[in-house]
């Protein structure tokens, strides 16, 4: 096993999987894949690949979590038990259940929950395989997965994490720069408003960098945004080429 | 043509014409639903699917999960339950309806034709029945998104009118995206064939003759 202390992080002006640092890695949208749920979708970020069902909304269970005046958003974050190297133990852990809370807490601010009292509008983001990001490209799917279930929304949330691997502030951080790194800062974003639904920071950064890496997370949130936008505006032009 | 639209994008100017699907801010119409615009009196987004909330007035089809005395509890296809009370029946029955024998008018997963008599805060629903409607035994049903049957119906009939009359069917469309069809097995199939087209192709236009053609088609080489 590597020492983080061994890996050169920057070569040249490149990262280690030879991306720029303000580059993204490749992302892979598809919309409605499951045909059993409401709205789903399939996400790829560079390895890491997610997949995000909605249900509802539907009766809330149970029944005394139920809110009079506005739906209520459940949000299940989970790992499958192969999406790692070494296989993670089935079912919720301190982790997951954080990251569904702040996923939760991420998609929540879009949805107008106002029109469905009383029900449950529940999604439920599954890891297939983890590459470092996983909440934010679950925070992707969920947000393709809502619109694609008719859920009444003001707009679609995007996410990317930026960080502080080798001195510089780089975006979209990978497996390796995320264990060895100095920093990593995940963030959620309504890309069209530049308005943070969610904002976490593991590692130290100074305030000029986490600025530095504001801006950049707004980029590519921005970049994020268009990707879902064509994905969902592309499910409805296939189905005219099969009319025509 | 019809415009494809996603939660959050601009769809117009005009606040005051701002219609379902849509939200105001700023002055600006957006959408608030993945749909198709729909700019005629007021300015709608039609979303591609979701879920039916019920309107007082509407007529649905229900079908019985549960009898709590003295009311039938009827799924309408809705995030809400709803309730059809005894006395509904009793009205035009002979016999007493007792604690005991409710289930001797419907019984579990019975199907009924009803209409939503009131929405309240809490979103209880009541129903009345629809007298004029009897749902026998027999035939099929379908469901399809309720924001599709409108299309299903189509401008002043058109589209149904054309569907009852080519596919030799009886067929009822419920206002929660159910449908009722009774006929031979070959015209339910076609029928059902037919109303799934239109809810693949709805958002594009022309819909109404593609569907003649193929109604036309398929009643050719069934002859042959």
């Amino acid at each position: 096993m590597k020492k983080g202390e061994d890996i050169e992080f920057i070569k040249e002006g490149k990262r280690v999987d030879g991306r720029g640092f303000d580059e993204l890695r490749d992302i892979k949208i598809e919309v409605g894949v499951l045909k059993r749920a409401d709205g789903s979708c399939y996400l790829e970020l560079g390895n890491n690949k997610v997949i995000a069902a909605v249900y509802g909304p539907r009766e809330m269970h149970p029944r005394h979590a139920q809110d009079a005046k506005m739906a209520v958003v459940k949000f299940r974050y989970n790992m499958a038990p192969f999406s790692v190297d070494d296989r993670k133990r089935p079912g919720p852990d301190r982790r997951s259940v954080e990251i569904s809370k702040v996923s939760r807490e991420a998609v929540e601010p879009v949805i107008i929950k106002e029109y469905y009292p009383k029900t449950a509008i529940e999604v439920y983001v599954e890891i297939l395989q983890s590459d470092a990001g996983t909440r934010t490209a679950g925070i992707n799917a969920a947000s393709v997965a809502l619109a694609d279930a008719g859920i009444p929304m003001k707009d679609l949330v995007s996410s990317v994490a930026v960080g502080k691997v080798g001195g510089e502030v780089v975006l979209d951080l990978n497996a390796v720069e995320d264990n060895y790194g100095e920093a990593d800062m995940p963030i959620a974003m309504i890309a069209r408003r530049n308005v943070i639904t969610a904002l976490q920071m593991d590692g130290r950064m100074t305030k000029e960098e986490i600025e530095k890496g504001l801006k950049l997370a707004m980029n590519a949130c921005h970049q994020i945004y268009e990707l879902q936008r064509t994905a969902l505006l592309k499910r409805y032009d296939s189905s005219e080429d099969r009319a025509a | 043509m019809y415009k494809v639209v996603i939660p959050g994008d601009f769809v117009s100017d005009d606040a005051k014409r701002a219609g379902e699907g849509t939200y105001v801010e700023d002055g600006e119409v957006h959408a608030a639903t993945y749909g198709v615009v729909d700019d005629k009196n007021e300015i709608r987004v039609v979303a591609f699917t979701g879920k039916y909330i019920p309107i007082r007035g509407d007529v649905v089809l229900g079908k019985v999960i549960e009898i709590s005395f003295p009311y039938w509890i009827i799924d309408i296809a809705s995030p809400y339950e709803a309730r059809l009370h005894m006395s509904e029946v009793a009205m035009r029955n002979e016999e007493r309806i007792d604690f005991g024998n409710m289930n001797a008018f419907w019984d579990l997963d019975d199907l009924i034709a009803v209409e939503v008599t009131n929405v309240d805060a809490l979103m209880r629903i009541s129903l009345a029945l629809k007298e004029d409607l009897v749902i026998g035994s027999g035939g099929r049903l379908i469901e399809i998104p309720y924001t599709k049957v409108p299309r299903i119906i189509g401008r002043k009939g058109s589209m149904i009118k054309l569907l009852k009359a080519k596919s030799n069917c009886f067929i009822f469309v419920a206002k929660n995206g159910r449908i009722w069809i009774k006929g031979d097995a070959e015209d339910m199939k076609l029928a059902s064939e037919v109303i799934l087209m239109i809810t693949n192709e709805a958002h594009t236009s022309g819909l109404t003759n593609r569907v003649a053609e193929f109604l036309d088609l398929a009643r050719q080489s069934s002859k042959r």
